[in-house]
């Protein structure tokens, strides 16, 4: 949107440019924690309007809703976490629902916000999938990522932690110790590595290929574009539902002993 | 990919901030409300079911009832007919009973009758005699003849 018009390279190097304020590992991606917090907002208004009412009689139709994803996340924990669920349960609805806002905010057509924000508020760049931002993935699986050491420790005690950490899974034996810490850290560093980068793959790609079709000439984009926009609406709920299981997986095997 | 620590903390700590929130204002009320419901649902089914018996009950104390009074009116009824029957037998009885007596006074009196009648014919036969006696006598009597037998009775009166 910069120059007048843009190679193809240019273009698509302009798609994948946040919105960055401040210089360094300290920058902040203003467009991604914007349109984050924003689907965060509306998650957790239209939640909480839904459920602010709740009545056991006839329920509403914005309850009902509510209702139909919370039972289901609350089946879905009840699965594989066999812990209280007051925490976990609110932790994994946030999370489908969050992300699932986040992947669809990628079926908007990609010129229509940036074009918005560039000639109407002036911003350079604009990138409104939160998800294909690397950091906001990690962000989560971070945050998972501590959730899974403190309910490590709930579950087992820090001794507990600490023992499974030296002596699983190869034994106590005294040599092995570095192999088991070695290995359980490798474990441990794994699962939010995958759970950020399986997200931010699936959608960085996604919104890669919606920038190519654009690039094509006006009158066929629709053509590749609603084919790729239909397959996408089966990752958009895959990759959410996906990071909620492997979160409830990861702590519930967190909090198990074994 | 451009990593960004700001902004991985601040998505961070909105994370937990939208965590926090629904665990407040959006699970409880959803989950009470659910579990409301459910028991409210339990408490139907188990009234409906207890309705059920309830009827059931109802149904055979009505069925036993309605025997019960059925056998009662056909006790009746035949208490009924016994005591029509009895009525009738003692009417019957009675009757005869009176017939009997007024037969027997009717007889009575008819032989008290016949007894007066024959009583005052006797008399009349007697007053007869001697009526004709004494005219029979009046024409054979002579006072003078007999006048020591007529003195004697006169003596004797």
């Amino acid at each position: 949107m910069a120059s007048e018009a843009p190679t193809a390279t240019e273009y698509v190097t302009h798609h994948l440019t946040n919105f960055a304020i401040g210089e360094g590992v300290w920058t902040l991606h203003v467009d991604t924690l914007f349109f984050s917090w924003l689907t965060g907002l509306l998650f957790v208004v239209v939640f909480w309007i839904g459920a602010r009412a709740a009545t056991a009689g006839v329920p509403g139709k914005l309850q009902n809703f509510v209702e139909v994803l919370v039972e289901w996340v609350d089946e879905s924990v009840k699965e594989s976490f066999h812990g209280p669920r007051e925490f976990v349960g609110p932790l994994a609805l946030t999370i489908f629902v969050w992300v699932l806002l986040w992947n669809f905010l990628d079926l908007i057509p990609v010129d229509w916000v940036p074009v918005f924000a560039y000639h109407v508020l002036g911003f350079e760049y604009t990138r409104i999938v939160p998800s294909a931002d690397v950091n906001a993935p990690f962000a989560l699986s971070i945050s998972v990522f501590l959730l899974i050491i403190v309910y490590s420790i709930k579950g087992k005690g820090v001794l507990g932690f600490g023992k499974e950490l030296l002596t699983h899974p190869f034994g106590s034996f005294p040599l092995l110790v570095p192999f088991n810490i070695i290995l359980n850290a490798v474990e441990l560093i794994a699962k939010p590595v995958s759970l950020a980068l399986r997200l931010f793959g699936n959608l960085y790609a996604a919104e890669l290929i919606f920038v190519l079709i654009a690039l094509l000439p006006a009158w066929i984009q629709f053509v590749p574009g609603g084919a790729w926009a239909i397959f996408h609406i089966l990752v958009v709920p895959l990759q959410a539902f996906i990071f909620m299981t492997l979160t409830i997986v990861y702590l519930s095997l967190a909090y198990e002993k074994h | 990919m451009q990593i960004s620590l700001g902004t991985m903390i601040a998505q961070g700590i909105t994370f937990f901030i939208f965590i926090y929130v629904t665990m407040k204002f959006v699970w409880p009320p959803i989950m009470k409300a659910m579990a409301e419901r459910r028991e409210k649902i339990a408490d139907g089914l188990a009234a409906a079911e207890r309705g059920k018996t309830d009827l059931e009950a109802a149904n055979a104390r009505v069925d036993e009832l309605v025997r019960e009074a059925r056998d009662q009116a056909m006790e009746i009824v035949e208490q009924a007919n016994r005591r029509a029957s009895g009525i009738v037998e003692e009417a019957k009885a009675d009757g005869q009973r009176e017939r009997e007596r007024q037969l027997t006074a009717a007889r009575a009196e008819i032989d008290q009758a016949i007894s007066r009648a024959r009583d005052e014919l006797r008399g009349q036969v007697a007053a007869i005699a001697v009526t004709s006696a004494e005219k029979i006598l009046a024409r054979e009597i002579d006072a003078s003849r007999h006048r020591d037998i007529l003195d004697q009775l006169a003596a004797q009166i």
